[in-house]
C-alpha cells in the first residue's frame, strides 16, 4: 500500500495514462481504500479538463497590427 | 486566395497571405508559453525564419503544422537559453502543496456541497491565463506542452533533449505552482467573496 502522499504525487501521471502496470496497480489500490484521495483524484481530473479545454487568448488588434505591418515589411525584401 | 496559390506563388506576395491567416492561433499558442510580452517577440522570429525557408514549405495543407513546428523551434530555443534551469542551479525541494486540501480546510462556501467545482467554476477564461503567466516561464512551458497541447512528456524531453524523468520533474513542480497561483490569484481577486453570492 502506497501512502496518501505518494499516490497524491502521482496522480496526474495516472490520470494522463502516464504511468506503468505497478504504478498503477499501486494506485488503484490506494484509491479503493482512501475516500480523500479518491477526491482528490476528482478534482484533479476537472483541472486538467479545464487546462484542456481552455481556448487560446484571442489575437489583440493592437497586436495584430504590429504584427500585419511587420509582415508587410517583408514587401520586396530578399527571402 | 486558396493555399494552393499562395504556395505556388511563394514570393513575398505569396508569404504574407499565408502567413496572416495564421497569426490567431500563433499567437494563442505563443501567448500562453511565454507571457503576453515575449509573445509578439517569439512570433516575429517565427515569421523571419518562416519567410526565410518559404520554399520548404511544399504541401499547402502543412503550413499550419509547418508553422507551428517553426514557433516551437522558437520557443524551445529561447526555453534553453533563458528559462531552462540549469544543472549547477539548486533544485527546488518537491512541492506538495494541495489545492484541493487548501480548499477543504478554508471552505470557502460554507453553504455548498461542491466547494471544489465551485472553486474552479469561479475562473473565467481570462483568469486562467493570468494564472498561468504567475507561473515561472521554465515549468510553465512544459505545463503548457502537456496539458493544453497535448505533447507527450517523451516529444517534450526529445524536443529539450533532456531525460523524461527531468520532464516530470518539471510538470510537477510546474502544477503545483499553478494550483498555489489558483488559490492566491482566486484571494487577491475576490473571487472567493464573489463566490460566497452565488455564481460569478
Amino acid at each position: 500500500m502506497i501512502s496518501c502522499q505518494e499516490a497524491v504525487r502521482k496522480l496526474w501521471e495516472y490520470l494522463e495514462n502516464d504511468v506503468d502496470a505497478a504504478q498503477r496497480a499501486d494506485l488503484d489500490g490506494h484509491l479503493a481504500l482512501c475516500r480523500r484521495c479518491c477526491g482528490e483524484a476528482e478534482f484533479t481530473d476537472e483541472l486538467r479538463q479545464m487546462l484542456r479545454s481552455s481556448s487560446g487568448p484571442h489575437l489583440p488588434p493592437g497586436v495584430e497590427g504590429h504584427l500585419v505591418a511587420f509582415l508587410d515589411s517583408f514587401e520586396g525584401e530578399p527571402q | 486566395m486558396g493555399h494552393e496559390d499562395l504556395v505556388e506563388d511563394a514570393g513575398p506576395s505569396g508569404f504574407t497571405p499565408l502567413a496572416r491567416e495564421q497569426l490567431p492561433w500563433l499567437y494563442s499558442l505563443a501567448r500562453r508559453l511565454l507571457g503576453p510580452d515575449r509573445a509578439e517577440d517569439a512570433i516575429q522570429e517565427c515569421l523571419i525564419k518562416a519567410y526565410r525557408g518559404f520554399d520548404e514549405l511544399r504541401d499547402p495543407q502543412a503550413a499550419p503544422a509547418w508553422f507551428r513546428q517553426i514557433l516551437l523551434n522558437c520557443v524551445r530555443d529561447r526555453y534553453r537559453r533563458d528559462a531552462a534551469p540549469r544543472r549547477e542551479e539548486p533544485v527546488d525541494p518537491l512541492p506538495e502543496y494541495s489545492l484541493y486540501r487548501k480548499i477543504a480546510e478554508e471552505d470557502p462556501w460554507p453553504y455548498s456541497d461542491s466547494i471544489h467545482l465551485d472553486f474552479l467554476h469561479s475562473f473565467s477564461q481570462d483568469d486562467v491565463w493570468n494564472v498561468l503567466d504567475r507561473v515561472d516561464a521554465r515549468y510553465r512551458v512544459p505545463l503548457v506542452l502537456v496539458h493544453m497541447e497535448g505533447h507527450s512528456t517523451n516529444q517534450v524531453a526529445r524536443m529539450f533533449g533532456v531525460p523524461q524523468g527531468t520532464v516530470l520533474s518539471w510538470l510537477h513542480r510546474g502544477r503545483k505552482r499553478f494550483e498555489q497561483q489558483l488559490w492566491e490569484y482566486a484571494d487577491e481577486r475576490r473571487l472567493l467573496a464573489v463566490g460566497k453570492g452565488g455564481s460569478r
